[in-house]
């Protein structure tokens, strides 16, 4: 079964088609980018996959449950980072991850160690009895996907991760990124193109909510005719805005 | 109890920040000491505190919509709320986390302006506790009010509308520091078709022990007040459905 397979998918609004007639599958355990100028659909397409918005057409299957019909179940096996930080500012650190647990419905035990093992894996020991609002765009991000993974989702959406940051914060989230790979299925959205091709295991490229391309980097390179992927992703936008 | 976890959180949020103290609790308690330092030099029946202590409770319960305002709208600027929708909270859980946790809050507020108007010379009587009670559906107006506020403004709008213009609209068309019978027309036509006058005439007639007086104000501001829950709900519900 695939982790995420999306059928003739597309969001209108108004006399803006945002996402266009997508189709999509994605492997369990894969990290896939969809990678995009601004106003691609990436988000739109992230919004839709997480049942924030509701499709016009198709449907798509997480896990084989539709986004359309079976939302609860969706809602109960993903986990999403948003493009914003979406942290509680005046909670602490490790007042957040403890909101998220309740919410979740973790019982105290279960709370203590799931915050445990998260302040390890993303290094939020130090900070946890630190205000969110008051930590580095960097950490508001770190923080930001450590909640999302606190209900052990199998598949974890990040609509920009590294939108925003520095160098060194964006290859420290990198590397978060990197570790969490085979473990759960990603989806992310970027339009860096080294960070699509650094990170991920597919991408799709997107233009005017039309998906272009999809295929590791070094095919898409191929089927572009071009060395460099920052190339060829600029011959498929540009090709398609010529038709 | 989900709608509980996230309540916690928004009693946090809210308490935590120095300026909502500063003007939710402060600054009535403020007036009520310098209104009565004018009146005992200046004798004016309308500061006299059995008057003026129902009016100032009133004046700060319209703070309660400023704090639900400013809130919502800031969870959903930095995506906080995007990121719970897509949690199993449903849309009755986030009603009543965001409202439910300021009416103790508005109590609190009521109780220790009267404990102030008590250290100032105000007679202690059993009609305080009532004043109190009757303050409660004064309160759900204007927390839900601030619901409506903070599912339709940006934090800028919140910021112009609830805490400049509300507050003045409260304090000038509520009779607190002037007889509205005095400036007539039109003016008094406007104070009278809003709740705020008869929020406070309401509060009045409680804490002076003339039940009868409670009408007809006892029916503006439950009408208002049910108008506004049922606005509050419909938009909520609209600006989730927009995410």
């Amino acid at each position: 079964m695939y982790a995420i397979k999306t059928e003739g998918l597309t969001k209108i609004y108004k006399d803006l088609t945002a996402v266009d007639n997508l189709n999509l599958a994605i492997e369990q355990g894969e990290l896939f980018a969809l990678l995009g100028v601004n106003g691609a659909g990436k988000t739109t397409t992230i919004k839709m996959l997480t049942c924030l918005t509701k499709p016009n057409h198709g449907d798509a299957l997480i896990n084989g449950n539709s986004i359309i019909t079976d939302t609860n179940k969706v809602k109960n096996i993903i986990g999403v980072s948003p493009q914003e930080t979406a942290v509680a500012p005046n909670l602490s650190v490790k007042e957040n991850l403890e909101l998220m647990c309740g919410i979740h419905g973790f019982n105290k035990e279960k709370r203590l160690s799931k915050i445990k093992e998260l302040s390890n894996q993303f290094d939020l020991s130090a900070i946890l009895n630190k205000r969110a609002g008051k930590l580095s765009g960097g950490w508001q991000r770190r923080l930001s996907i450590a909640m999302a993974l606190i209900s052990e989702p199998q598949i974890l959406f990040l609509d920009e991760p590294t939108l925003g940051l520095d160098v060194l914060a964006r290859s420290d989230l990198w590397d978060t990124i990197r570790a969490l790979k085979g473990k759960i299925t990603i989806t992310l959205t970027t339009h860096y193109m080294e960070e699509a091709e650094i990170l991920s295991d597919r991408i799709g490229i997107m233009k005017d909510g039309k998906l272009l391309a999809l295929g590791t980097a070094d095919e898409i390179k191929i089927s572009a005719g071009k060395e460099k992927f920052e190339d060829a992703f600029v011959a498929i936008v540009t090709e398609a805005v010529k038709l | 109890m989900r709608f509980l976890i996230f309540s916690s959180r928004t009693a946090k949020e809210i308490l935590r920040d120095t300026l909502n103290l500063f003007f939710g609790l402060g600054f009535p308690l403020v007036l009520i000491v310098l209104l009565t330092a004018i009146q005992s030099n200046i004798p004016v029946p309308m500061f006299e505190l059995d008057h003026l202590t129902p009016g100032i409770t009133v004046f700060g319960l319209s703070f309660m919509t400023l704090f639900s305002a400013v809130l919502i709208s800031k969870d959903r600027e930095s995506a906080l709320l995007q990121r719970l929708y897509t949690t199993p909270l449903t849309s009755s859980d986030f009603i009543f986390a965001y409202a439910l946790p300021l009416l103790p809050i508005g109590i609190a507020q009521c109780v220790i302006c009267y404990i102030a108007a008590i250290f100032i010379g105000l007679e202690p009587q059993i009609t305080i506790l009532y004043a109190v009670l009757f303050a409660i559906p004064v309160a759900l107006f204007y927390i839900f009010l601030g619901l409506i506020c903070g599912s339709v403004l940006t934090v800028k709008q919140v910021s112009g509308i609830c805490g400049a213009l509300l507050t003045n609209l409260s304090a000038w068309l509520s009779g607190i520091w002037f007889d509205v019978e005095l400036v007539g027309g039109t003016f008094k036509t406007i104070a009278n078709a809003l709740p705020f006058i008869h929020a406070v005439e309401l509060e009045r007639a409680v804490f002076s022990g003339n039940y009868a007086g409670i009408f007809p104000h006892i029916w503006w501001v439950a009408g208002y007040t049910v108008i506004a829950i049922i606005a509050a709900v419909f938009l909520f519900l609209r600006q989730m459905k927009k995410q």
